[in-house]
């Protein structure tokens, strides 16, 4: 059956038309709407989230501790005693699960002073206080490094001069800000001895120009958050009272 | 709070209204205007309750009980509205360390997003992580430029979708940041990095040329603009280095701007990048007018912000 020219005339012509017929932009306006206070909250999703919130505080809240004084980051020269609990739970959390990895032990803990983000108040400590000292997302990782660069590691505290976290290594400076003495379970540091350092993956990585753990011997992801390994520190233990110690000292004379 | 307005007009607009409604009502049938409204949220980081009257930086803002009337309130004066989130949907409160992100995805499910792409901190449980939430997400995930071939993800994150609304076609595609030295490649496992730019100008080619979009949304999560790194791939980068693209709706960089910015694409024409900072604090509004007529020089585009 053949159609007649006509019709497939004015059918292309009517395409062709239609072709013409675009949709086009013709004018885009463009803004911020900001959620404040001044929106009502849609009660159904409010009625969702509920139970959710309801039992995220109720966890957050749980009192899994007491500490027996306020820890701050500012209280201490070279060691406070909220940046030698960092170091020692990172210790005391971790090791069991590198041992159990690799058949080693964690020689030395450092972190940073900057990572403490907050202060441990007196009284109950719940997990909330875990998220408060800790928001960040870090791991702990298990880095090799042979005894030459621990001494750049060492040159990196004495320099820095601050409280920066540290167990197992202990530093005595002399009064001119001279290391006098380092040592990591009490032996001097061996140039070619590797040694364990637990870090975070982000100090592992560079941050706050830690530059001296790479290149590495080793390195092993524990897959295990800094503020877990508080929680369950937390959990096990009744009661929170580190001190400022000797493990990093000035002399003063 | 009153914003300052501005209208960027070029003078062909003026000879557009001119020529604009001549004869065209005797043709076609159906609407000859439309507009479509695009609202947009990055970086919401897991806050899905407001921030506190306590808060030192943004108190009593974000929420997302709050958000959902907001939409809804669009919604309603304009059904011919497109949801998008533009990555990092997880981390950033309890709620993600004690659900993984389910409630994140459930709640935007019930907000009715229509697209998502994905962010680097959707990475942090692993991939792994964030396939387990998938489930919990009714809408789809967009990525031009991470290949999840060889990884549990594969088949289930579309490069683009094409969306139809009171008959205007739009083509939304995702754009991903290279992981490497961001994520874990134990997170990310072996999710491949592909260049945006070249993702972008193969993605604009399919929906401006196969599927016909009229318009053309970018989803990026490769960050705004790097002011110390200027010449790495970003928003304000890409919409100058590419054509077609209408909007890039950004987020990586927590960036708040004091309206959408207008860039020049490399034919010069006019279009727009935005985001809208972090934490649901804000929500991005687009409006694009439209009208059906003979096509006619794109600087007939009047751009309000």
């Amino acid at each position: 059956m053949k159609i007649p020219h006509l019709l497939i005339a004015i059918f292309t012509l009517a395409l062709f038309n239609c072709k013409q017929e675009v949709w086009q932009i013709k004018q885009i306006k463009g803004k911020q709407i900001a959620i404040t206070d001044s929106l009502k909250a849609d009660p159904e999703i409010e009625a969702f989230i509920k139970p959710f919130r309801e039992h995220v505080n109720k966890d957050l809240d749980s009192v899994l501790s007491y500490a027996v004084d306020t820890y701050s980051k500012s209280d201490g020269e070279f060691n406070t005693a909220i940046g030698n609990l960092f170091a020692d739970v990172v210790y005391e959390q971790a090791n069991p699960i590198f041992f159990k990895k690799t058949g080693k032990n964690i020689d030395m803990v450092l972190l940073n002073h900057g990572g403490i983000r907050s202060i441990i108040s007196k009284g109950p400590v719940t997990s909330r206080t875990a998220y408060e000292i800790m928001p960040f997302e870090n791991s702990i990782v298990v880095v090799g490094l042979k005894g030459s660069q621990i001494n750049l590691l060492i040159d990196y505290l004495i320099k820095a001069k601050r409280a920066h976290p540290i167990a197992k290594l202990n530093l005595i400076l002399d009064i001119n800000d001279h290391l006098k003495e380092a040592t990591i379970s009490g032996k001097p540091i061996d140039v070619i001895k590797t040694y364990y350092v637990a870090t975070n993956d982000y100090l592992y990585s560079g941050g706050d120009h830690m530059t001296f753990f790479k290149p590495e011997e080793s390195i092993v992801f524990l897959d295990y958050k800094i503020r877990n390994a508080f929680i369950d520190y937390f959990k096990k233990t009744d009661t929170i009272s580190p001190v400022i110690d000797n493990r990093f000292i000035k002399l003063k004379k | 709070m009153k914003r300052r307005e501005f209208i960027q007009q070029t003078s062909a607009s003026a000879a557009l209204v001119a020529t604009g409604g001549l004869g065209l009502t005797s043709f076609t049938s159906g609407e000859k205007t439309t507009k479509i409204t695009i609202l947009h949220t990055n970086d919401v980081h897991s806050h899905i309750d407001p921030f506190g009257p306590e808060n030192g930086k943004n108190p009593n803002q974000g929420g997302v009980a709050r958000r959902a009337s907001l939409i809804d309130a669009i919604r309603k004066e304009n059904p011919n509205t497109l949801l998008l989130d533009a990555g990092d949907i997880f981390q950033g409160t309890p709620y993600f360390n004690y659900y993984g992100g389910e409630l994140e995805f459930k709640l935007m499910s019930k907000l009715k997003y229509d697209a998502a792409t994905i962010g680097n901190h959707d990475f942090d449980n692993g991939i792994d992580g964030l396939f387990a939430q998938l489930p919990h997400a009714q809408f789809d995930f967009l990525s031009a430029n991470y290949d999840f071939s060889n990884t549990v993800m594969d088949g289930l994150v579309k490069p683009y979708k094409v969306f139809e609304k009171g008959g205007v076609k739009i083509g939304v595609f995702g754009l991903g940041i290279e992981l490497d030295g961001l994520v874990n490649k134990n997170m990310y496992k072996e999710t491949k990095y592909l260049d945006p730019l070249e993702a972008s100008q193969h993605m604009t080619r399919i929906l401006k040329e196969d599927e016909k979009c009229d318009l053309i949304i970018c989803l990026s999560h490769i960050g705004y603009y790097y002011k110390n790194n200027p010449d790495k791939i970003s928003d304000l980068n890409l919409a100058a280095k590419t054509k077609d693209i209408d909007l890039i709706i950004g987020g990586h960089t927590h960036t708040f701007l004091p309206k959408p910015t207008i860039v020049k694409n490399s034919l010069g024409k006019n279009m727009l990048v935005n985001q809208v900072g972090c934490y649901g604090i804000n929500l991005g509004k687009i409006d694009f007018h439209f009208y059906k007529g003979k096509p006619i020089s794109s600087e007939g585009t009047s751009i309000l912000v």
